[in-house]
């Protein structure tokens, strides 16, 4: 799983492929194909990256989107983890949630737009609430999944050896699941950081989806590269984020079998 | 504390219609150590689920001292804690810290897993693992050991190996053991006591005392004796083929 182990040259070879890639999109570029307000070429888009830094506008929407993942992924784990626990250690209740839940999971997030903006208006609130949606139902069922697969030999082993009641959940039952709720985590917040883009475009006054469709009106193409570079850039970073805690010593089991 | 920590009587399990086990009575006597022997399917994980406690009998009684541990086949290790933190969960008893780690020290030197204390079991072969989830099991002053099947997950090799590591090991640290395999070898070297069970419902078929010190090589003539006596009372002998 860790690519520290590779050698120098394989290690490159994702940095080459985005050359090619840079070359190729040159190469449509300069043949013309669209006019060059349809199709920015790698230098106009470089331009409009000064243009969006100088103007403080990258950075500000940037945070802006940033924060809305942030709180709105966060609420999501906080509240759905215990509640993928619960319906994960109950039978019972567990059969009474999941048809619900897998109800909502199913349901794109963005269809609640026209109701988060009659409920919470324009801005921060409304993109928190839609990405709070998109991530609480993927991270309850992955939770629920998880638990279900703790080994029974587990249990039985803490019980021969004392651990009961809080110490069962904080010294067994976590770390028994933290391998899949990490890699539950990641998949999450991939879609969170999706959800955030669609969220803006509708429901924002800023933030990088928000600057997409401003862009989209004002017919600056070069600028919406700009803000769809940033945006895979920054999913790519927020996955290599979550992916360093599948470092942590007592989690390296479940990736190394 | 009684001479016998386990006694069985005439205990029977029946799951619906169907009889699992069928009037067992056992006297384990204080640090003995039973081997049950029987066919695949027979009843004996039934067994050890009513001697440990996570199963009771439809009938008969169970006469039991003081907690037990049990060492499983497929590892009850958990894989986040390390070797040392493995073994420590069978040390909650002592308090103090100091005192713990006596032990702890203690049980490291006697696996002779010392260098890899802070080792996580993943990274440790199958013959390791089962080293410290003994010493785990051994931790403390539990005195009952239920182990089922615990070498069968090892190569032929290591399960001879960990057969001389367990005698080694109860000389040090003597328990009362209950030892459930399906190889009538391993039963034979380790056992003061082989009860062989009868195919489902499983009844005690016949019992088997060997006196012979530990450890005990495999070519004993009293040991090869003993694996023909069994594997003839278990109908496993082909009556055409004469050795």
């Amino acid at each position: 799983m860790t690519d520290d182990k590779l050698p120098w040259k394989v290690r490159l070879l994702p940095y080459l492929v985005l050359l090619c890639m840079l070359a190729f999109w040159e190469l449509l570029a300069i043949r013309h194909i669209y006019p060059e307000s349809s199709f920015p070429s790698p230098l106009s888009v470089a331009a409009g990256f000064k243009e969006e830094i100088q103007s403080n506008r990258l950075q500000n929407d940037l945070i802006a989107s940033l924060f809305r993942v942030s709180i709105g992924f966060t609420l999501a784990v906080i509240i759905g983890i215990p509640i993928g626990l619960v319906l994960g250690l109950k039978l019972n209740t567990r059969t009474a949630f999941m048809p619900a839940i897998n109800f909502f999971r199913n349901l794109s997030p963005l269809a609640w737009i026209p109701f988060a903006i009659l409920w919470f208006g324009i801005g921060d609130k409304p993109a928190i609430f839609l990405i709070f949606l998109s991530s609480i139902f993927p991270i309850i069922i992955g939770t629920v999944a998880a638990v279900a697969n703790i080994p029974a030999v587990y249990f039985r082993a803490a019980n021969e050896y004392g651990i009961r009641g809080i110490a069962l959940l904080t010294q067994v039952t976590l770390p028994a699941i933290m391998p899949q709720i990490i890699t539950n985590l990641r998949v999450t917040a991939g879609l969170a950081w999706l959800v955030v883009v669609a969220a803006e475009m509708i429901a924002g006054k800023d933030g990088l989806g928000w600057a997409i469709s401003d862009d989209r009106n004002g017919l600056r193409l070069d600028l919406i590269v700009v803000e769809m570079i940033v945006i895979g850039s920054i999913g790519v970073v927020l996955d290599r984020l979550i992916m360093r805690l599948t470092r942590i010593p007592s989690v390296r089991w479940g990736y190394e079998r | 504390m009684s001479d016998k920590p386990l006694i069985l009587h005439k205990i029977s399990r029946s799951f619906g219609p169907v009889m699992a086990i069928e009037e067992i009575s056992l006297e384990v006597h204080r640090h003995e150590f039973i081997a049950v022997v029987g066919p695949s399917g027979c009843g004996k994980s039934t067994l050890l689920n009513i001697l440990s406690g996570a199963d009771s009998p439809s009938t008969g009684s169970l006469a039991r001292e003081g907690d037990v541990r049990m060492i499983y086949q497929e590892g009850g290790l958990f894989p986040w804690l390390t070797v040392s933190e493995n073994i420590e969960l069978g040390l909650r008893q002592f308090k103090d810290i100091n005192e713990r780690s006596a032990h702890l020290e203690e049980l490291l030197t006697l696996i002779q897993l010392k260098e890899f204390a802070r080792h996580y079991p993943h990274k440790l072969s199958g013959g390791m693992r089962q080293r410290v989830e003994l010493a785990r099991a051994l931790a403390g002053t539990v005195d009952l050991l239920l182990m089922d099947e615990p070498f069968s997950a090892l190569d032929y090799l290591s399960r001879l190996r960990m057969r001389q590591e367990l005698a080694r090991v109860l000389k040090e640290r003597p328990r009362t053991v209950v030892f459930v395999t399906h190889d009538i070898e391993e039963a034979v070297q380790l056992a003061d006591r082989v009860v062989i069970l009868s195919e489902r419902p499983a009844r005690i078929r016949c019992e088997l005392k060997i006196s012979l010190p530990r450890p005990r090589s495999l070519t004993h003539p009293e040991v090869v004796a003993a694996v023909h006596h069994i594997i003839e009372e278990m109908g496993l002998e082909n009556n055409s083929v004469s050795n």
